[in-house]
């Protein structure tokens, strides 16, 4: 089973925390030196692998066009599938990023009797918007544990996140959905006859370190409970690059931590690089206006092509005789012949 | 590349974004090394349960007094070490110890970034604080 | 009629896709391209061979030459790179291609398609592939590697259907593209490309067409027209110094039922008088090069902007066609313009800019005609039509690498009074592909061609069923050719056509005689329903009786 793998390493991850972070030694490593290196391993690997793709030209302007184009003055255009200006190709790629627009319109083929049957299925696209938005929900809510002191906003938000009051401490919104929408999401994956059959044995991998990611901090908030002025002493010298020695921190929240250390620092060697890469996309950041606006290629170069001059002087008997008109002098001379 | 100045800005924008911590760490930066004081009781040295306990768990003590007073008429608390107290923190808590709750709740919750106790949404403690002021 | 239909089962992989045996089965595979093709192109590794052989006489260093290509490349095209990075296997695009629908190979969903590149490019060019090998879906390059690309890109008609609805934009095509171009280095191509393209080199046309039978064929065509509409239609030649360059692909000059949308042009720019000359030089839209290497794209396309800078036109106006439209519209003015010796088009009869043409200064048909027709500059008579319940395809390139999607629906809304869309999720940009497009369309593929070709086909007959529709109309010269035999094996009694032919038909011109048959000769005056029984009766091979004779 293609899970197994990445599955035991979660696993030998965890267990691995668990244990060193008795010892001095290990916390110390845990607790300073691999945040900071994961840190710094995302932040690096993310720019070079966005700068790698930038020094890359697009030597031609290929949108995938969803919509109708601008041509006629009464004909309405898509602009937001079709965009025509750089303009539209923004309000394109916002739809894009912040709505999932493309996985929006997938739908199910399913053959019914010989009969071709497209059914909807925005199923996939409810998880993916539900994960990835909770998953920013979330990565802002631990900023209050960075910043002092804490913005307004940043609370304000707090309280709508855990609005509805449920359970001591309140449960947050955001922290039901993502583990919801990750459980679908890996149900999919294993499910699914064609998601399986594609799927990697490093698929995965993300999976298992965003679900214990989120186990982990759950349990922290319900089960084995933490200090939390203590943790946001720690993540305060952390940020200030004075790291303080920490008041006894608790295993989980070492397990916590170093999961989503090993995510960050997977993150710019692997397909999570997709964040950074759908801005980038070709065939949705530009825009349709190939015919009005000349796309220049910086690599274009000189090809072999057959030249009139060529094609002339290889037809030209078969031109004269079909008394087609010809360019090249020499050809007066066999007409009079 | 036409698109270059448009990708470094993105990654600009990104890089500032992540790095919010340490910028805002480094603007900050005595609000973020100042350790929390909480001004500590004089009276009393021990509170109902271990400071440990207390400070990753004092939202479901109270949650459990609360359930045991109201559901159950169970009225007095027994502590760890053989101390008993009244299951009513407005008269115990918030009069013998912590008499001013800006002080100590909130401060704390501030610091935390969590919301505000909701305690006081029903339950009226004008006259601790004003007795606590006096 | 063959014995049974193809069997189209769903079914659930197994096993791992990671091995790349495959099986070279006739009816499924385009045949190797013939090396004298190669050699007047002047392509690496001509050689004869064929893909169920053994040995595909690659050169000695095949493996170094793909991998230095594939390193070019993705120093050469963003796409390219960030499409081998991004993708994250979510599986979106695995039902949007007609060739998985069509065949349930799984190597056909568009995420493993890319993938079989993919694996080679985590494991010689990135550090997860070289460090974790298969669990980072790394594999090795071997020439089994090398089979199954050319099987599987050869069985890719770069629609973009899967880049709809790709949640990053990755365009399989763009992949194919690579794919072929890399087999190119290695010479292992397929005959169906290389024998037009290296025809179109050589004549300026896919067919090898050469001058003199250009004239013949486009005289026959004004003859005919002549005939049927009683006016003197003549075909300007080569004729320098006319507004506008009129390019079409060479199918519409020799292939059936092509020539019956030749007619419609012809008859068109006869009635509004156009300005207009063919040229036997760019006797060709489409480009075969598309399907095999962009530098081949940019050889078979210069000729287009060379001969209409010779013969000093103004603007070029181009035919129905589907890829030709892909390389005018996406490549033609970044490969070979600017074409700053032309002007912006101008419509001589309405006076429209087209603006949204002002640089490449190429016009579509369909544009140019939805213009005539919203300015009131044609007369129609769209009863002529009434013999036909008439249905759109879409095809590929136009709706998914340019957009035009309303100027065909406008044109056939004018010219024909039943006109009825198929279902929602299969037209427009979400049109199904006709299943022979980018260089598949040969007849040795035809058992995987109408496998591809069955979304469409499914649709077709919805419509049927429900509207009793008998034609099915299209803008692509691939379409024209290939869909008239996936509709015989699937819904029988749907025939193709042209816009320009329902145009042509409806077109009402200034002292014209009566109007006899429609373009395709056959009568309009007698009972419709009659004509529609004995065209079905004909479809299925059935004998005519002595009063369907009489009747034809």
């Amino acid at each position: 089973m293609k899970a197994l793998t990445p599955l035991l390493a979660v696993l030998a991850i965890i267990a691995f925390v668990a244990m060193a972070g008795h010892a001095h030694a290990g916390l110390i490593l845990l607790a300073v030196f691999v945040p900071y290196a994961a840190f710094a391993v995302f932040l690096v690997g993310f720019c070079y692998r966005v700068a790698r793709w930038a020094c890359v030209p697009v030597p031609f302007r290929i949108p995938t066009t969803c919509g109708q184009q601008r041509s006629l003055p009464w004909i309405k255009p898509a602009s937001l599938d079709n965009p025509s200006t750089g303009w539209g190709a923004f309000r394109r790629m916002a739809l894009e990023v912040l709505l999932f627009r493309s996985l929006f319109r997938n739908n199910r083929a399913r053959l019914d009797d010989r009969r071709l049957v497209l059914g909807e299925d925005r199923y996939l696209w409810l998880g993916a918007l539900a994960f990835h938005w909770s998953l920013l929900v979330i990565l802002l809510r631990h900023l209050r544990l960075f910043l002092q002191p804490v913005p307004n906003w940043l609370s304000g938000m707090e309280r709508v996140d855990g609005f509805f009051d449920v359970a001591t401490p309140a449960l947050y919104l955001s922290d039901v959905v993502i583990l919801s929408a990750l459980v679908y999401l890996t149900a999919r994956r294993v499910r699914n006859p064609q998601v399986r059959y594609i799927s990697l044995p490093i698929d995965y991998l993300g999976l298992f370190l965003l679900l214990g990611s989120a186990a982990s901090g759950l349990l922290m908030r319900f089960t084995f409970r933490v200090d939390v002025v203590a943790i946001k002493q720690f993540a305060l010298g952390l940020a200030v690059f004075h790291p303080i020695a920490p008041r006894a921190l608790a295993p989980i929240f070492l397990v916590h931590l170093f999961l989503v250390s090993a995510l960050a620092a997977y993150f710019p060697f692997s397909k999570l690089m997709h964040m950074g890469g759908v801005f980038l996309s070709p065939t949705r950041n530009l825009a349709n206006n190939n015919r009005r606006q000349r796309h220049i290629n910086p690599w274009n170069y000189p090809v072999k092509t057959h030249s009139y001059a060529e094609w002339e002087h290889e037809f030209r008997d078969k031109l004269i005789a079909a008394k087609l008109p010809i360019e090249s002098q020499d050809a007066a001379t066999i007409t009079v012949d | 590349m036409s698109d270059r100045p448009l990708i470094v800005a993105g990654l600009t924008l990104f890089v500032g974004l992540v790095s919010t911590p340490i910028w805002h760490g480094a603007l900050n930066r005595e609000a973020a090394m100042a350790a929390l004081h909480i001004k500590l009781p004089a009276r009393e040295k021990q509170c109902v349960a271990p400071a440990s306990y207390m400070r990753t768990s004092h939202m479901q003590l109270l949650e459990h007094w609360r359930n045991e007073a109201v559901r159950d008429g169970q009225r007095q608390f027994v502590a760890f070490n053989g101390k008993t107290y009244d299951k009513d923190p407005t008269r115990t808590c918030l009069t013998e110890c912590h008499t001013d709750r800006k002080e100590f709740c909130e401060r704390c919750h501030n610091y935390a970034g969590v919301s505000d106790p909701n305690c006081w949404n029903c339950h009226n403690d004008s006259h601790v604080a004003s007795e606590g002021n006096s | 009629m063959p014995q049974q239909l193809l069997s189209i089962e769903p079914h659930n992989p197994e096993g791992d896709w990671r091995d790349a045996k495959v099986e070279f089965r006739k009816g499924t595979m385009c045949y190797a391209a013939a090396p004298k093709n190669l050699t007047y192109l002047g392509l690496p590794n001509p050689r004869p061979w064929q893909p169920f052989d053994a040995d595909w006489k690659l050169p000695p260093n095949w493996k170094q030459t793909i991998l230095d290509g594939m390193k070019e490349r993705l120093q050469k095209y963003r796409s390219f790179r960030l499409f081998m990075e991004i993708c994250v296997r979510c599986g979106a695009c695995a039902d949007k291609c007609h060739f998985y629908i069509g065949s349930g190979d799984p190597k056909n969903m568009p995420v493993l398609r890319a993938e079989l590149m993919r694996s080679v490019y985590r494991r010689y060019f990135t550090l997860t592939g070289r460090v974790l090998g298969s669990l980072a879906g790394a594999r090795e390059l071997t020439e089994d590697v090398i089979k199954e690309w050319f099987y599987y890109f050869y069985q890719c008609t770069e629609c973009r259907r899967c880049s709809v609805f790709c949640p990053y934009g990755i365009d399989t095509a763009e992949i194919t593209m690579m794919g072929r171009e890399l087999l190119d280095l290695i010479g292992c191509n397929i005959n169906w490309v290389m024998e037009p393209a290296a025809n179109c080199f050589r004549t300026g046309n896919h067919l090898g067409v050469q001058p003199h039978a250009f004239q013949d064929s486009l005289q026959f065509a004004g003859d005919e027209a002549s005939e049927i509409t009683g006016l003197p239609i003549d075909v300007p030649i080569n004729r320098k110094g006319a507004e506008v360059l009129f390019v079409m692909p060479s199918a519409d000059y020799f292939g059936t039922p092509h020539y019956y949308t030749l007619l419609g042009y012809l008859m068109l720019f006869h009635e509004i008088g156009l300005d207009y000359t063919l040229s036997t030089f760019a006797s060709e839209g489409g480009n075969f090069g598309l399907f095999s290497s962009h530098e081949l794209t940019k050889r078979l396309n210069a000729k287009i902007y060379e001969e209409a800078k010779r013969l000093r036109v103004k603007w070029i106006l181009g035919g129905e066609c589907g890829h030709m439209w892909r390389v005018f519209h996406q490549y033609m003015g970044t490969m070979n313009g600017p074409a700053d010796f032309l002007e912006p088009p101008v419509s001589p009869i309405t006076g429209t800019r087209f603006e949204n043409a002002r640089s490449t200064r190429a016009v579509h048909i369909c544009e140019f005609t939805a213009d005539l027709i919203y300015h009131g500059k044609l007369r129609l008579n769209p009863s002529r039509n009434d013999h036909w319940n008439v249905t759109y395809h879409d095809s590929c390139n136009p709706s998914r690498a340019m957009g035009l999607l309303e100027e065909p629906r406008h044109i056939l809304k004018s010219v024909c009074r039943k006109f009825y869309e198929m279902p929602e999720n299969t037209i427009r940009e979400q049109t199904f592909c006709c299943g022979s497009g980018a260089g598949l369309g040969t007849d040795e593929n035809l058992e995987m061609r109408l496998r591809g070709g069955f979304p469409r086909a499914n649709a077709v007959k919805y419509v049927r069923e429900k509207h009793g529709v008998n034609l099915l109309a299209c803008i692509c010269a691939i379409d024209k050719a290939t869909l008239p035999t996936l509709m015989e094996y699937w819904v029988p009694g749907v025939e193709v056509a042209g816009v320009h032919e329902l145009l042509g038909n409806a077109l009402v011109m200034t002292g014209e005689k009566e109007r006899i048959t429609d373009l395709r000769g056959e009568d309009l005056r007698g009972d419709d329903l009659r004509g529609e029984d004995l065209r079905d009766k004909n479809l299925r091979g059935e004998p005519l009786t002595n009063e369907d004779a009489a009747h034809e």
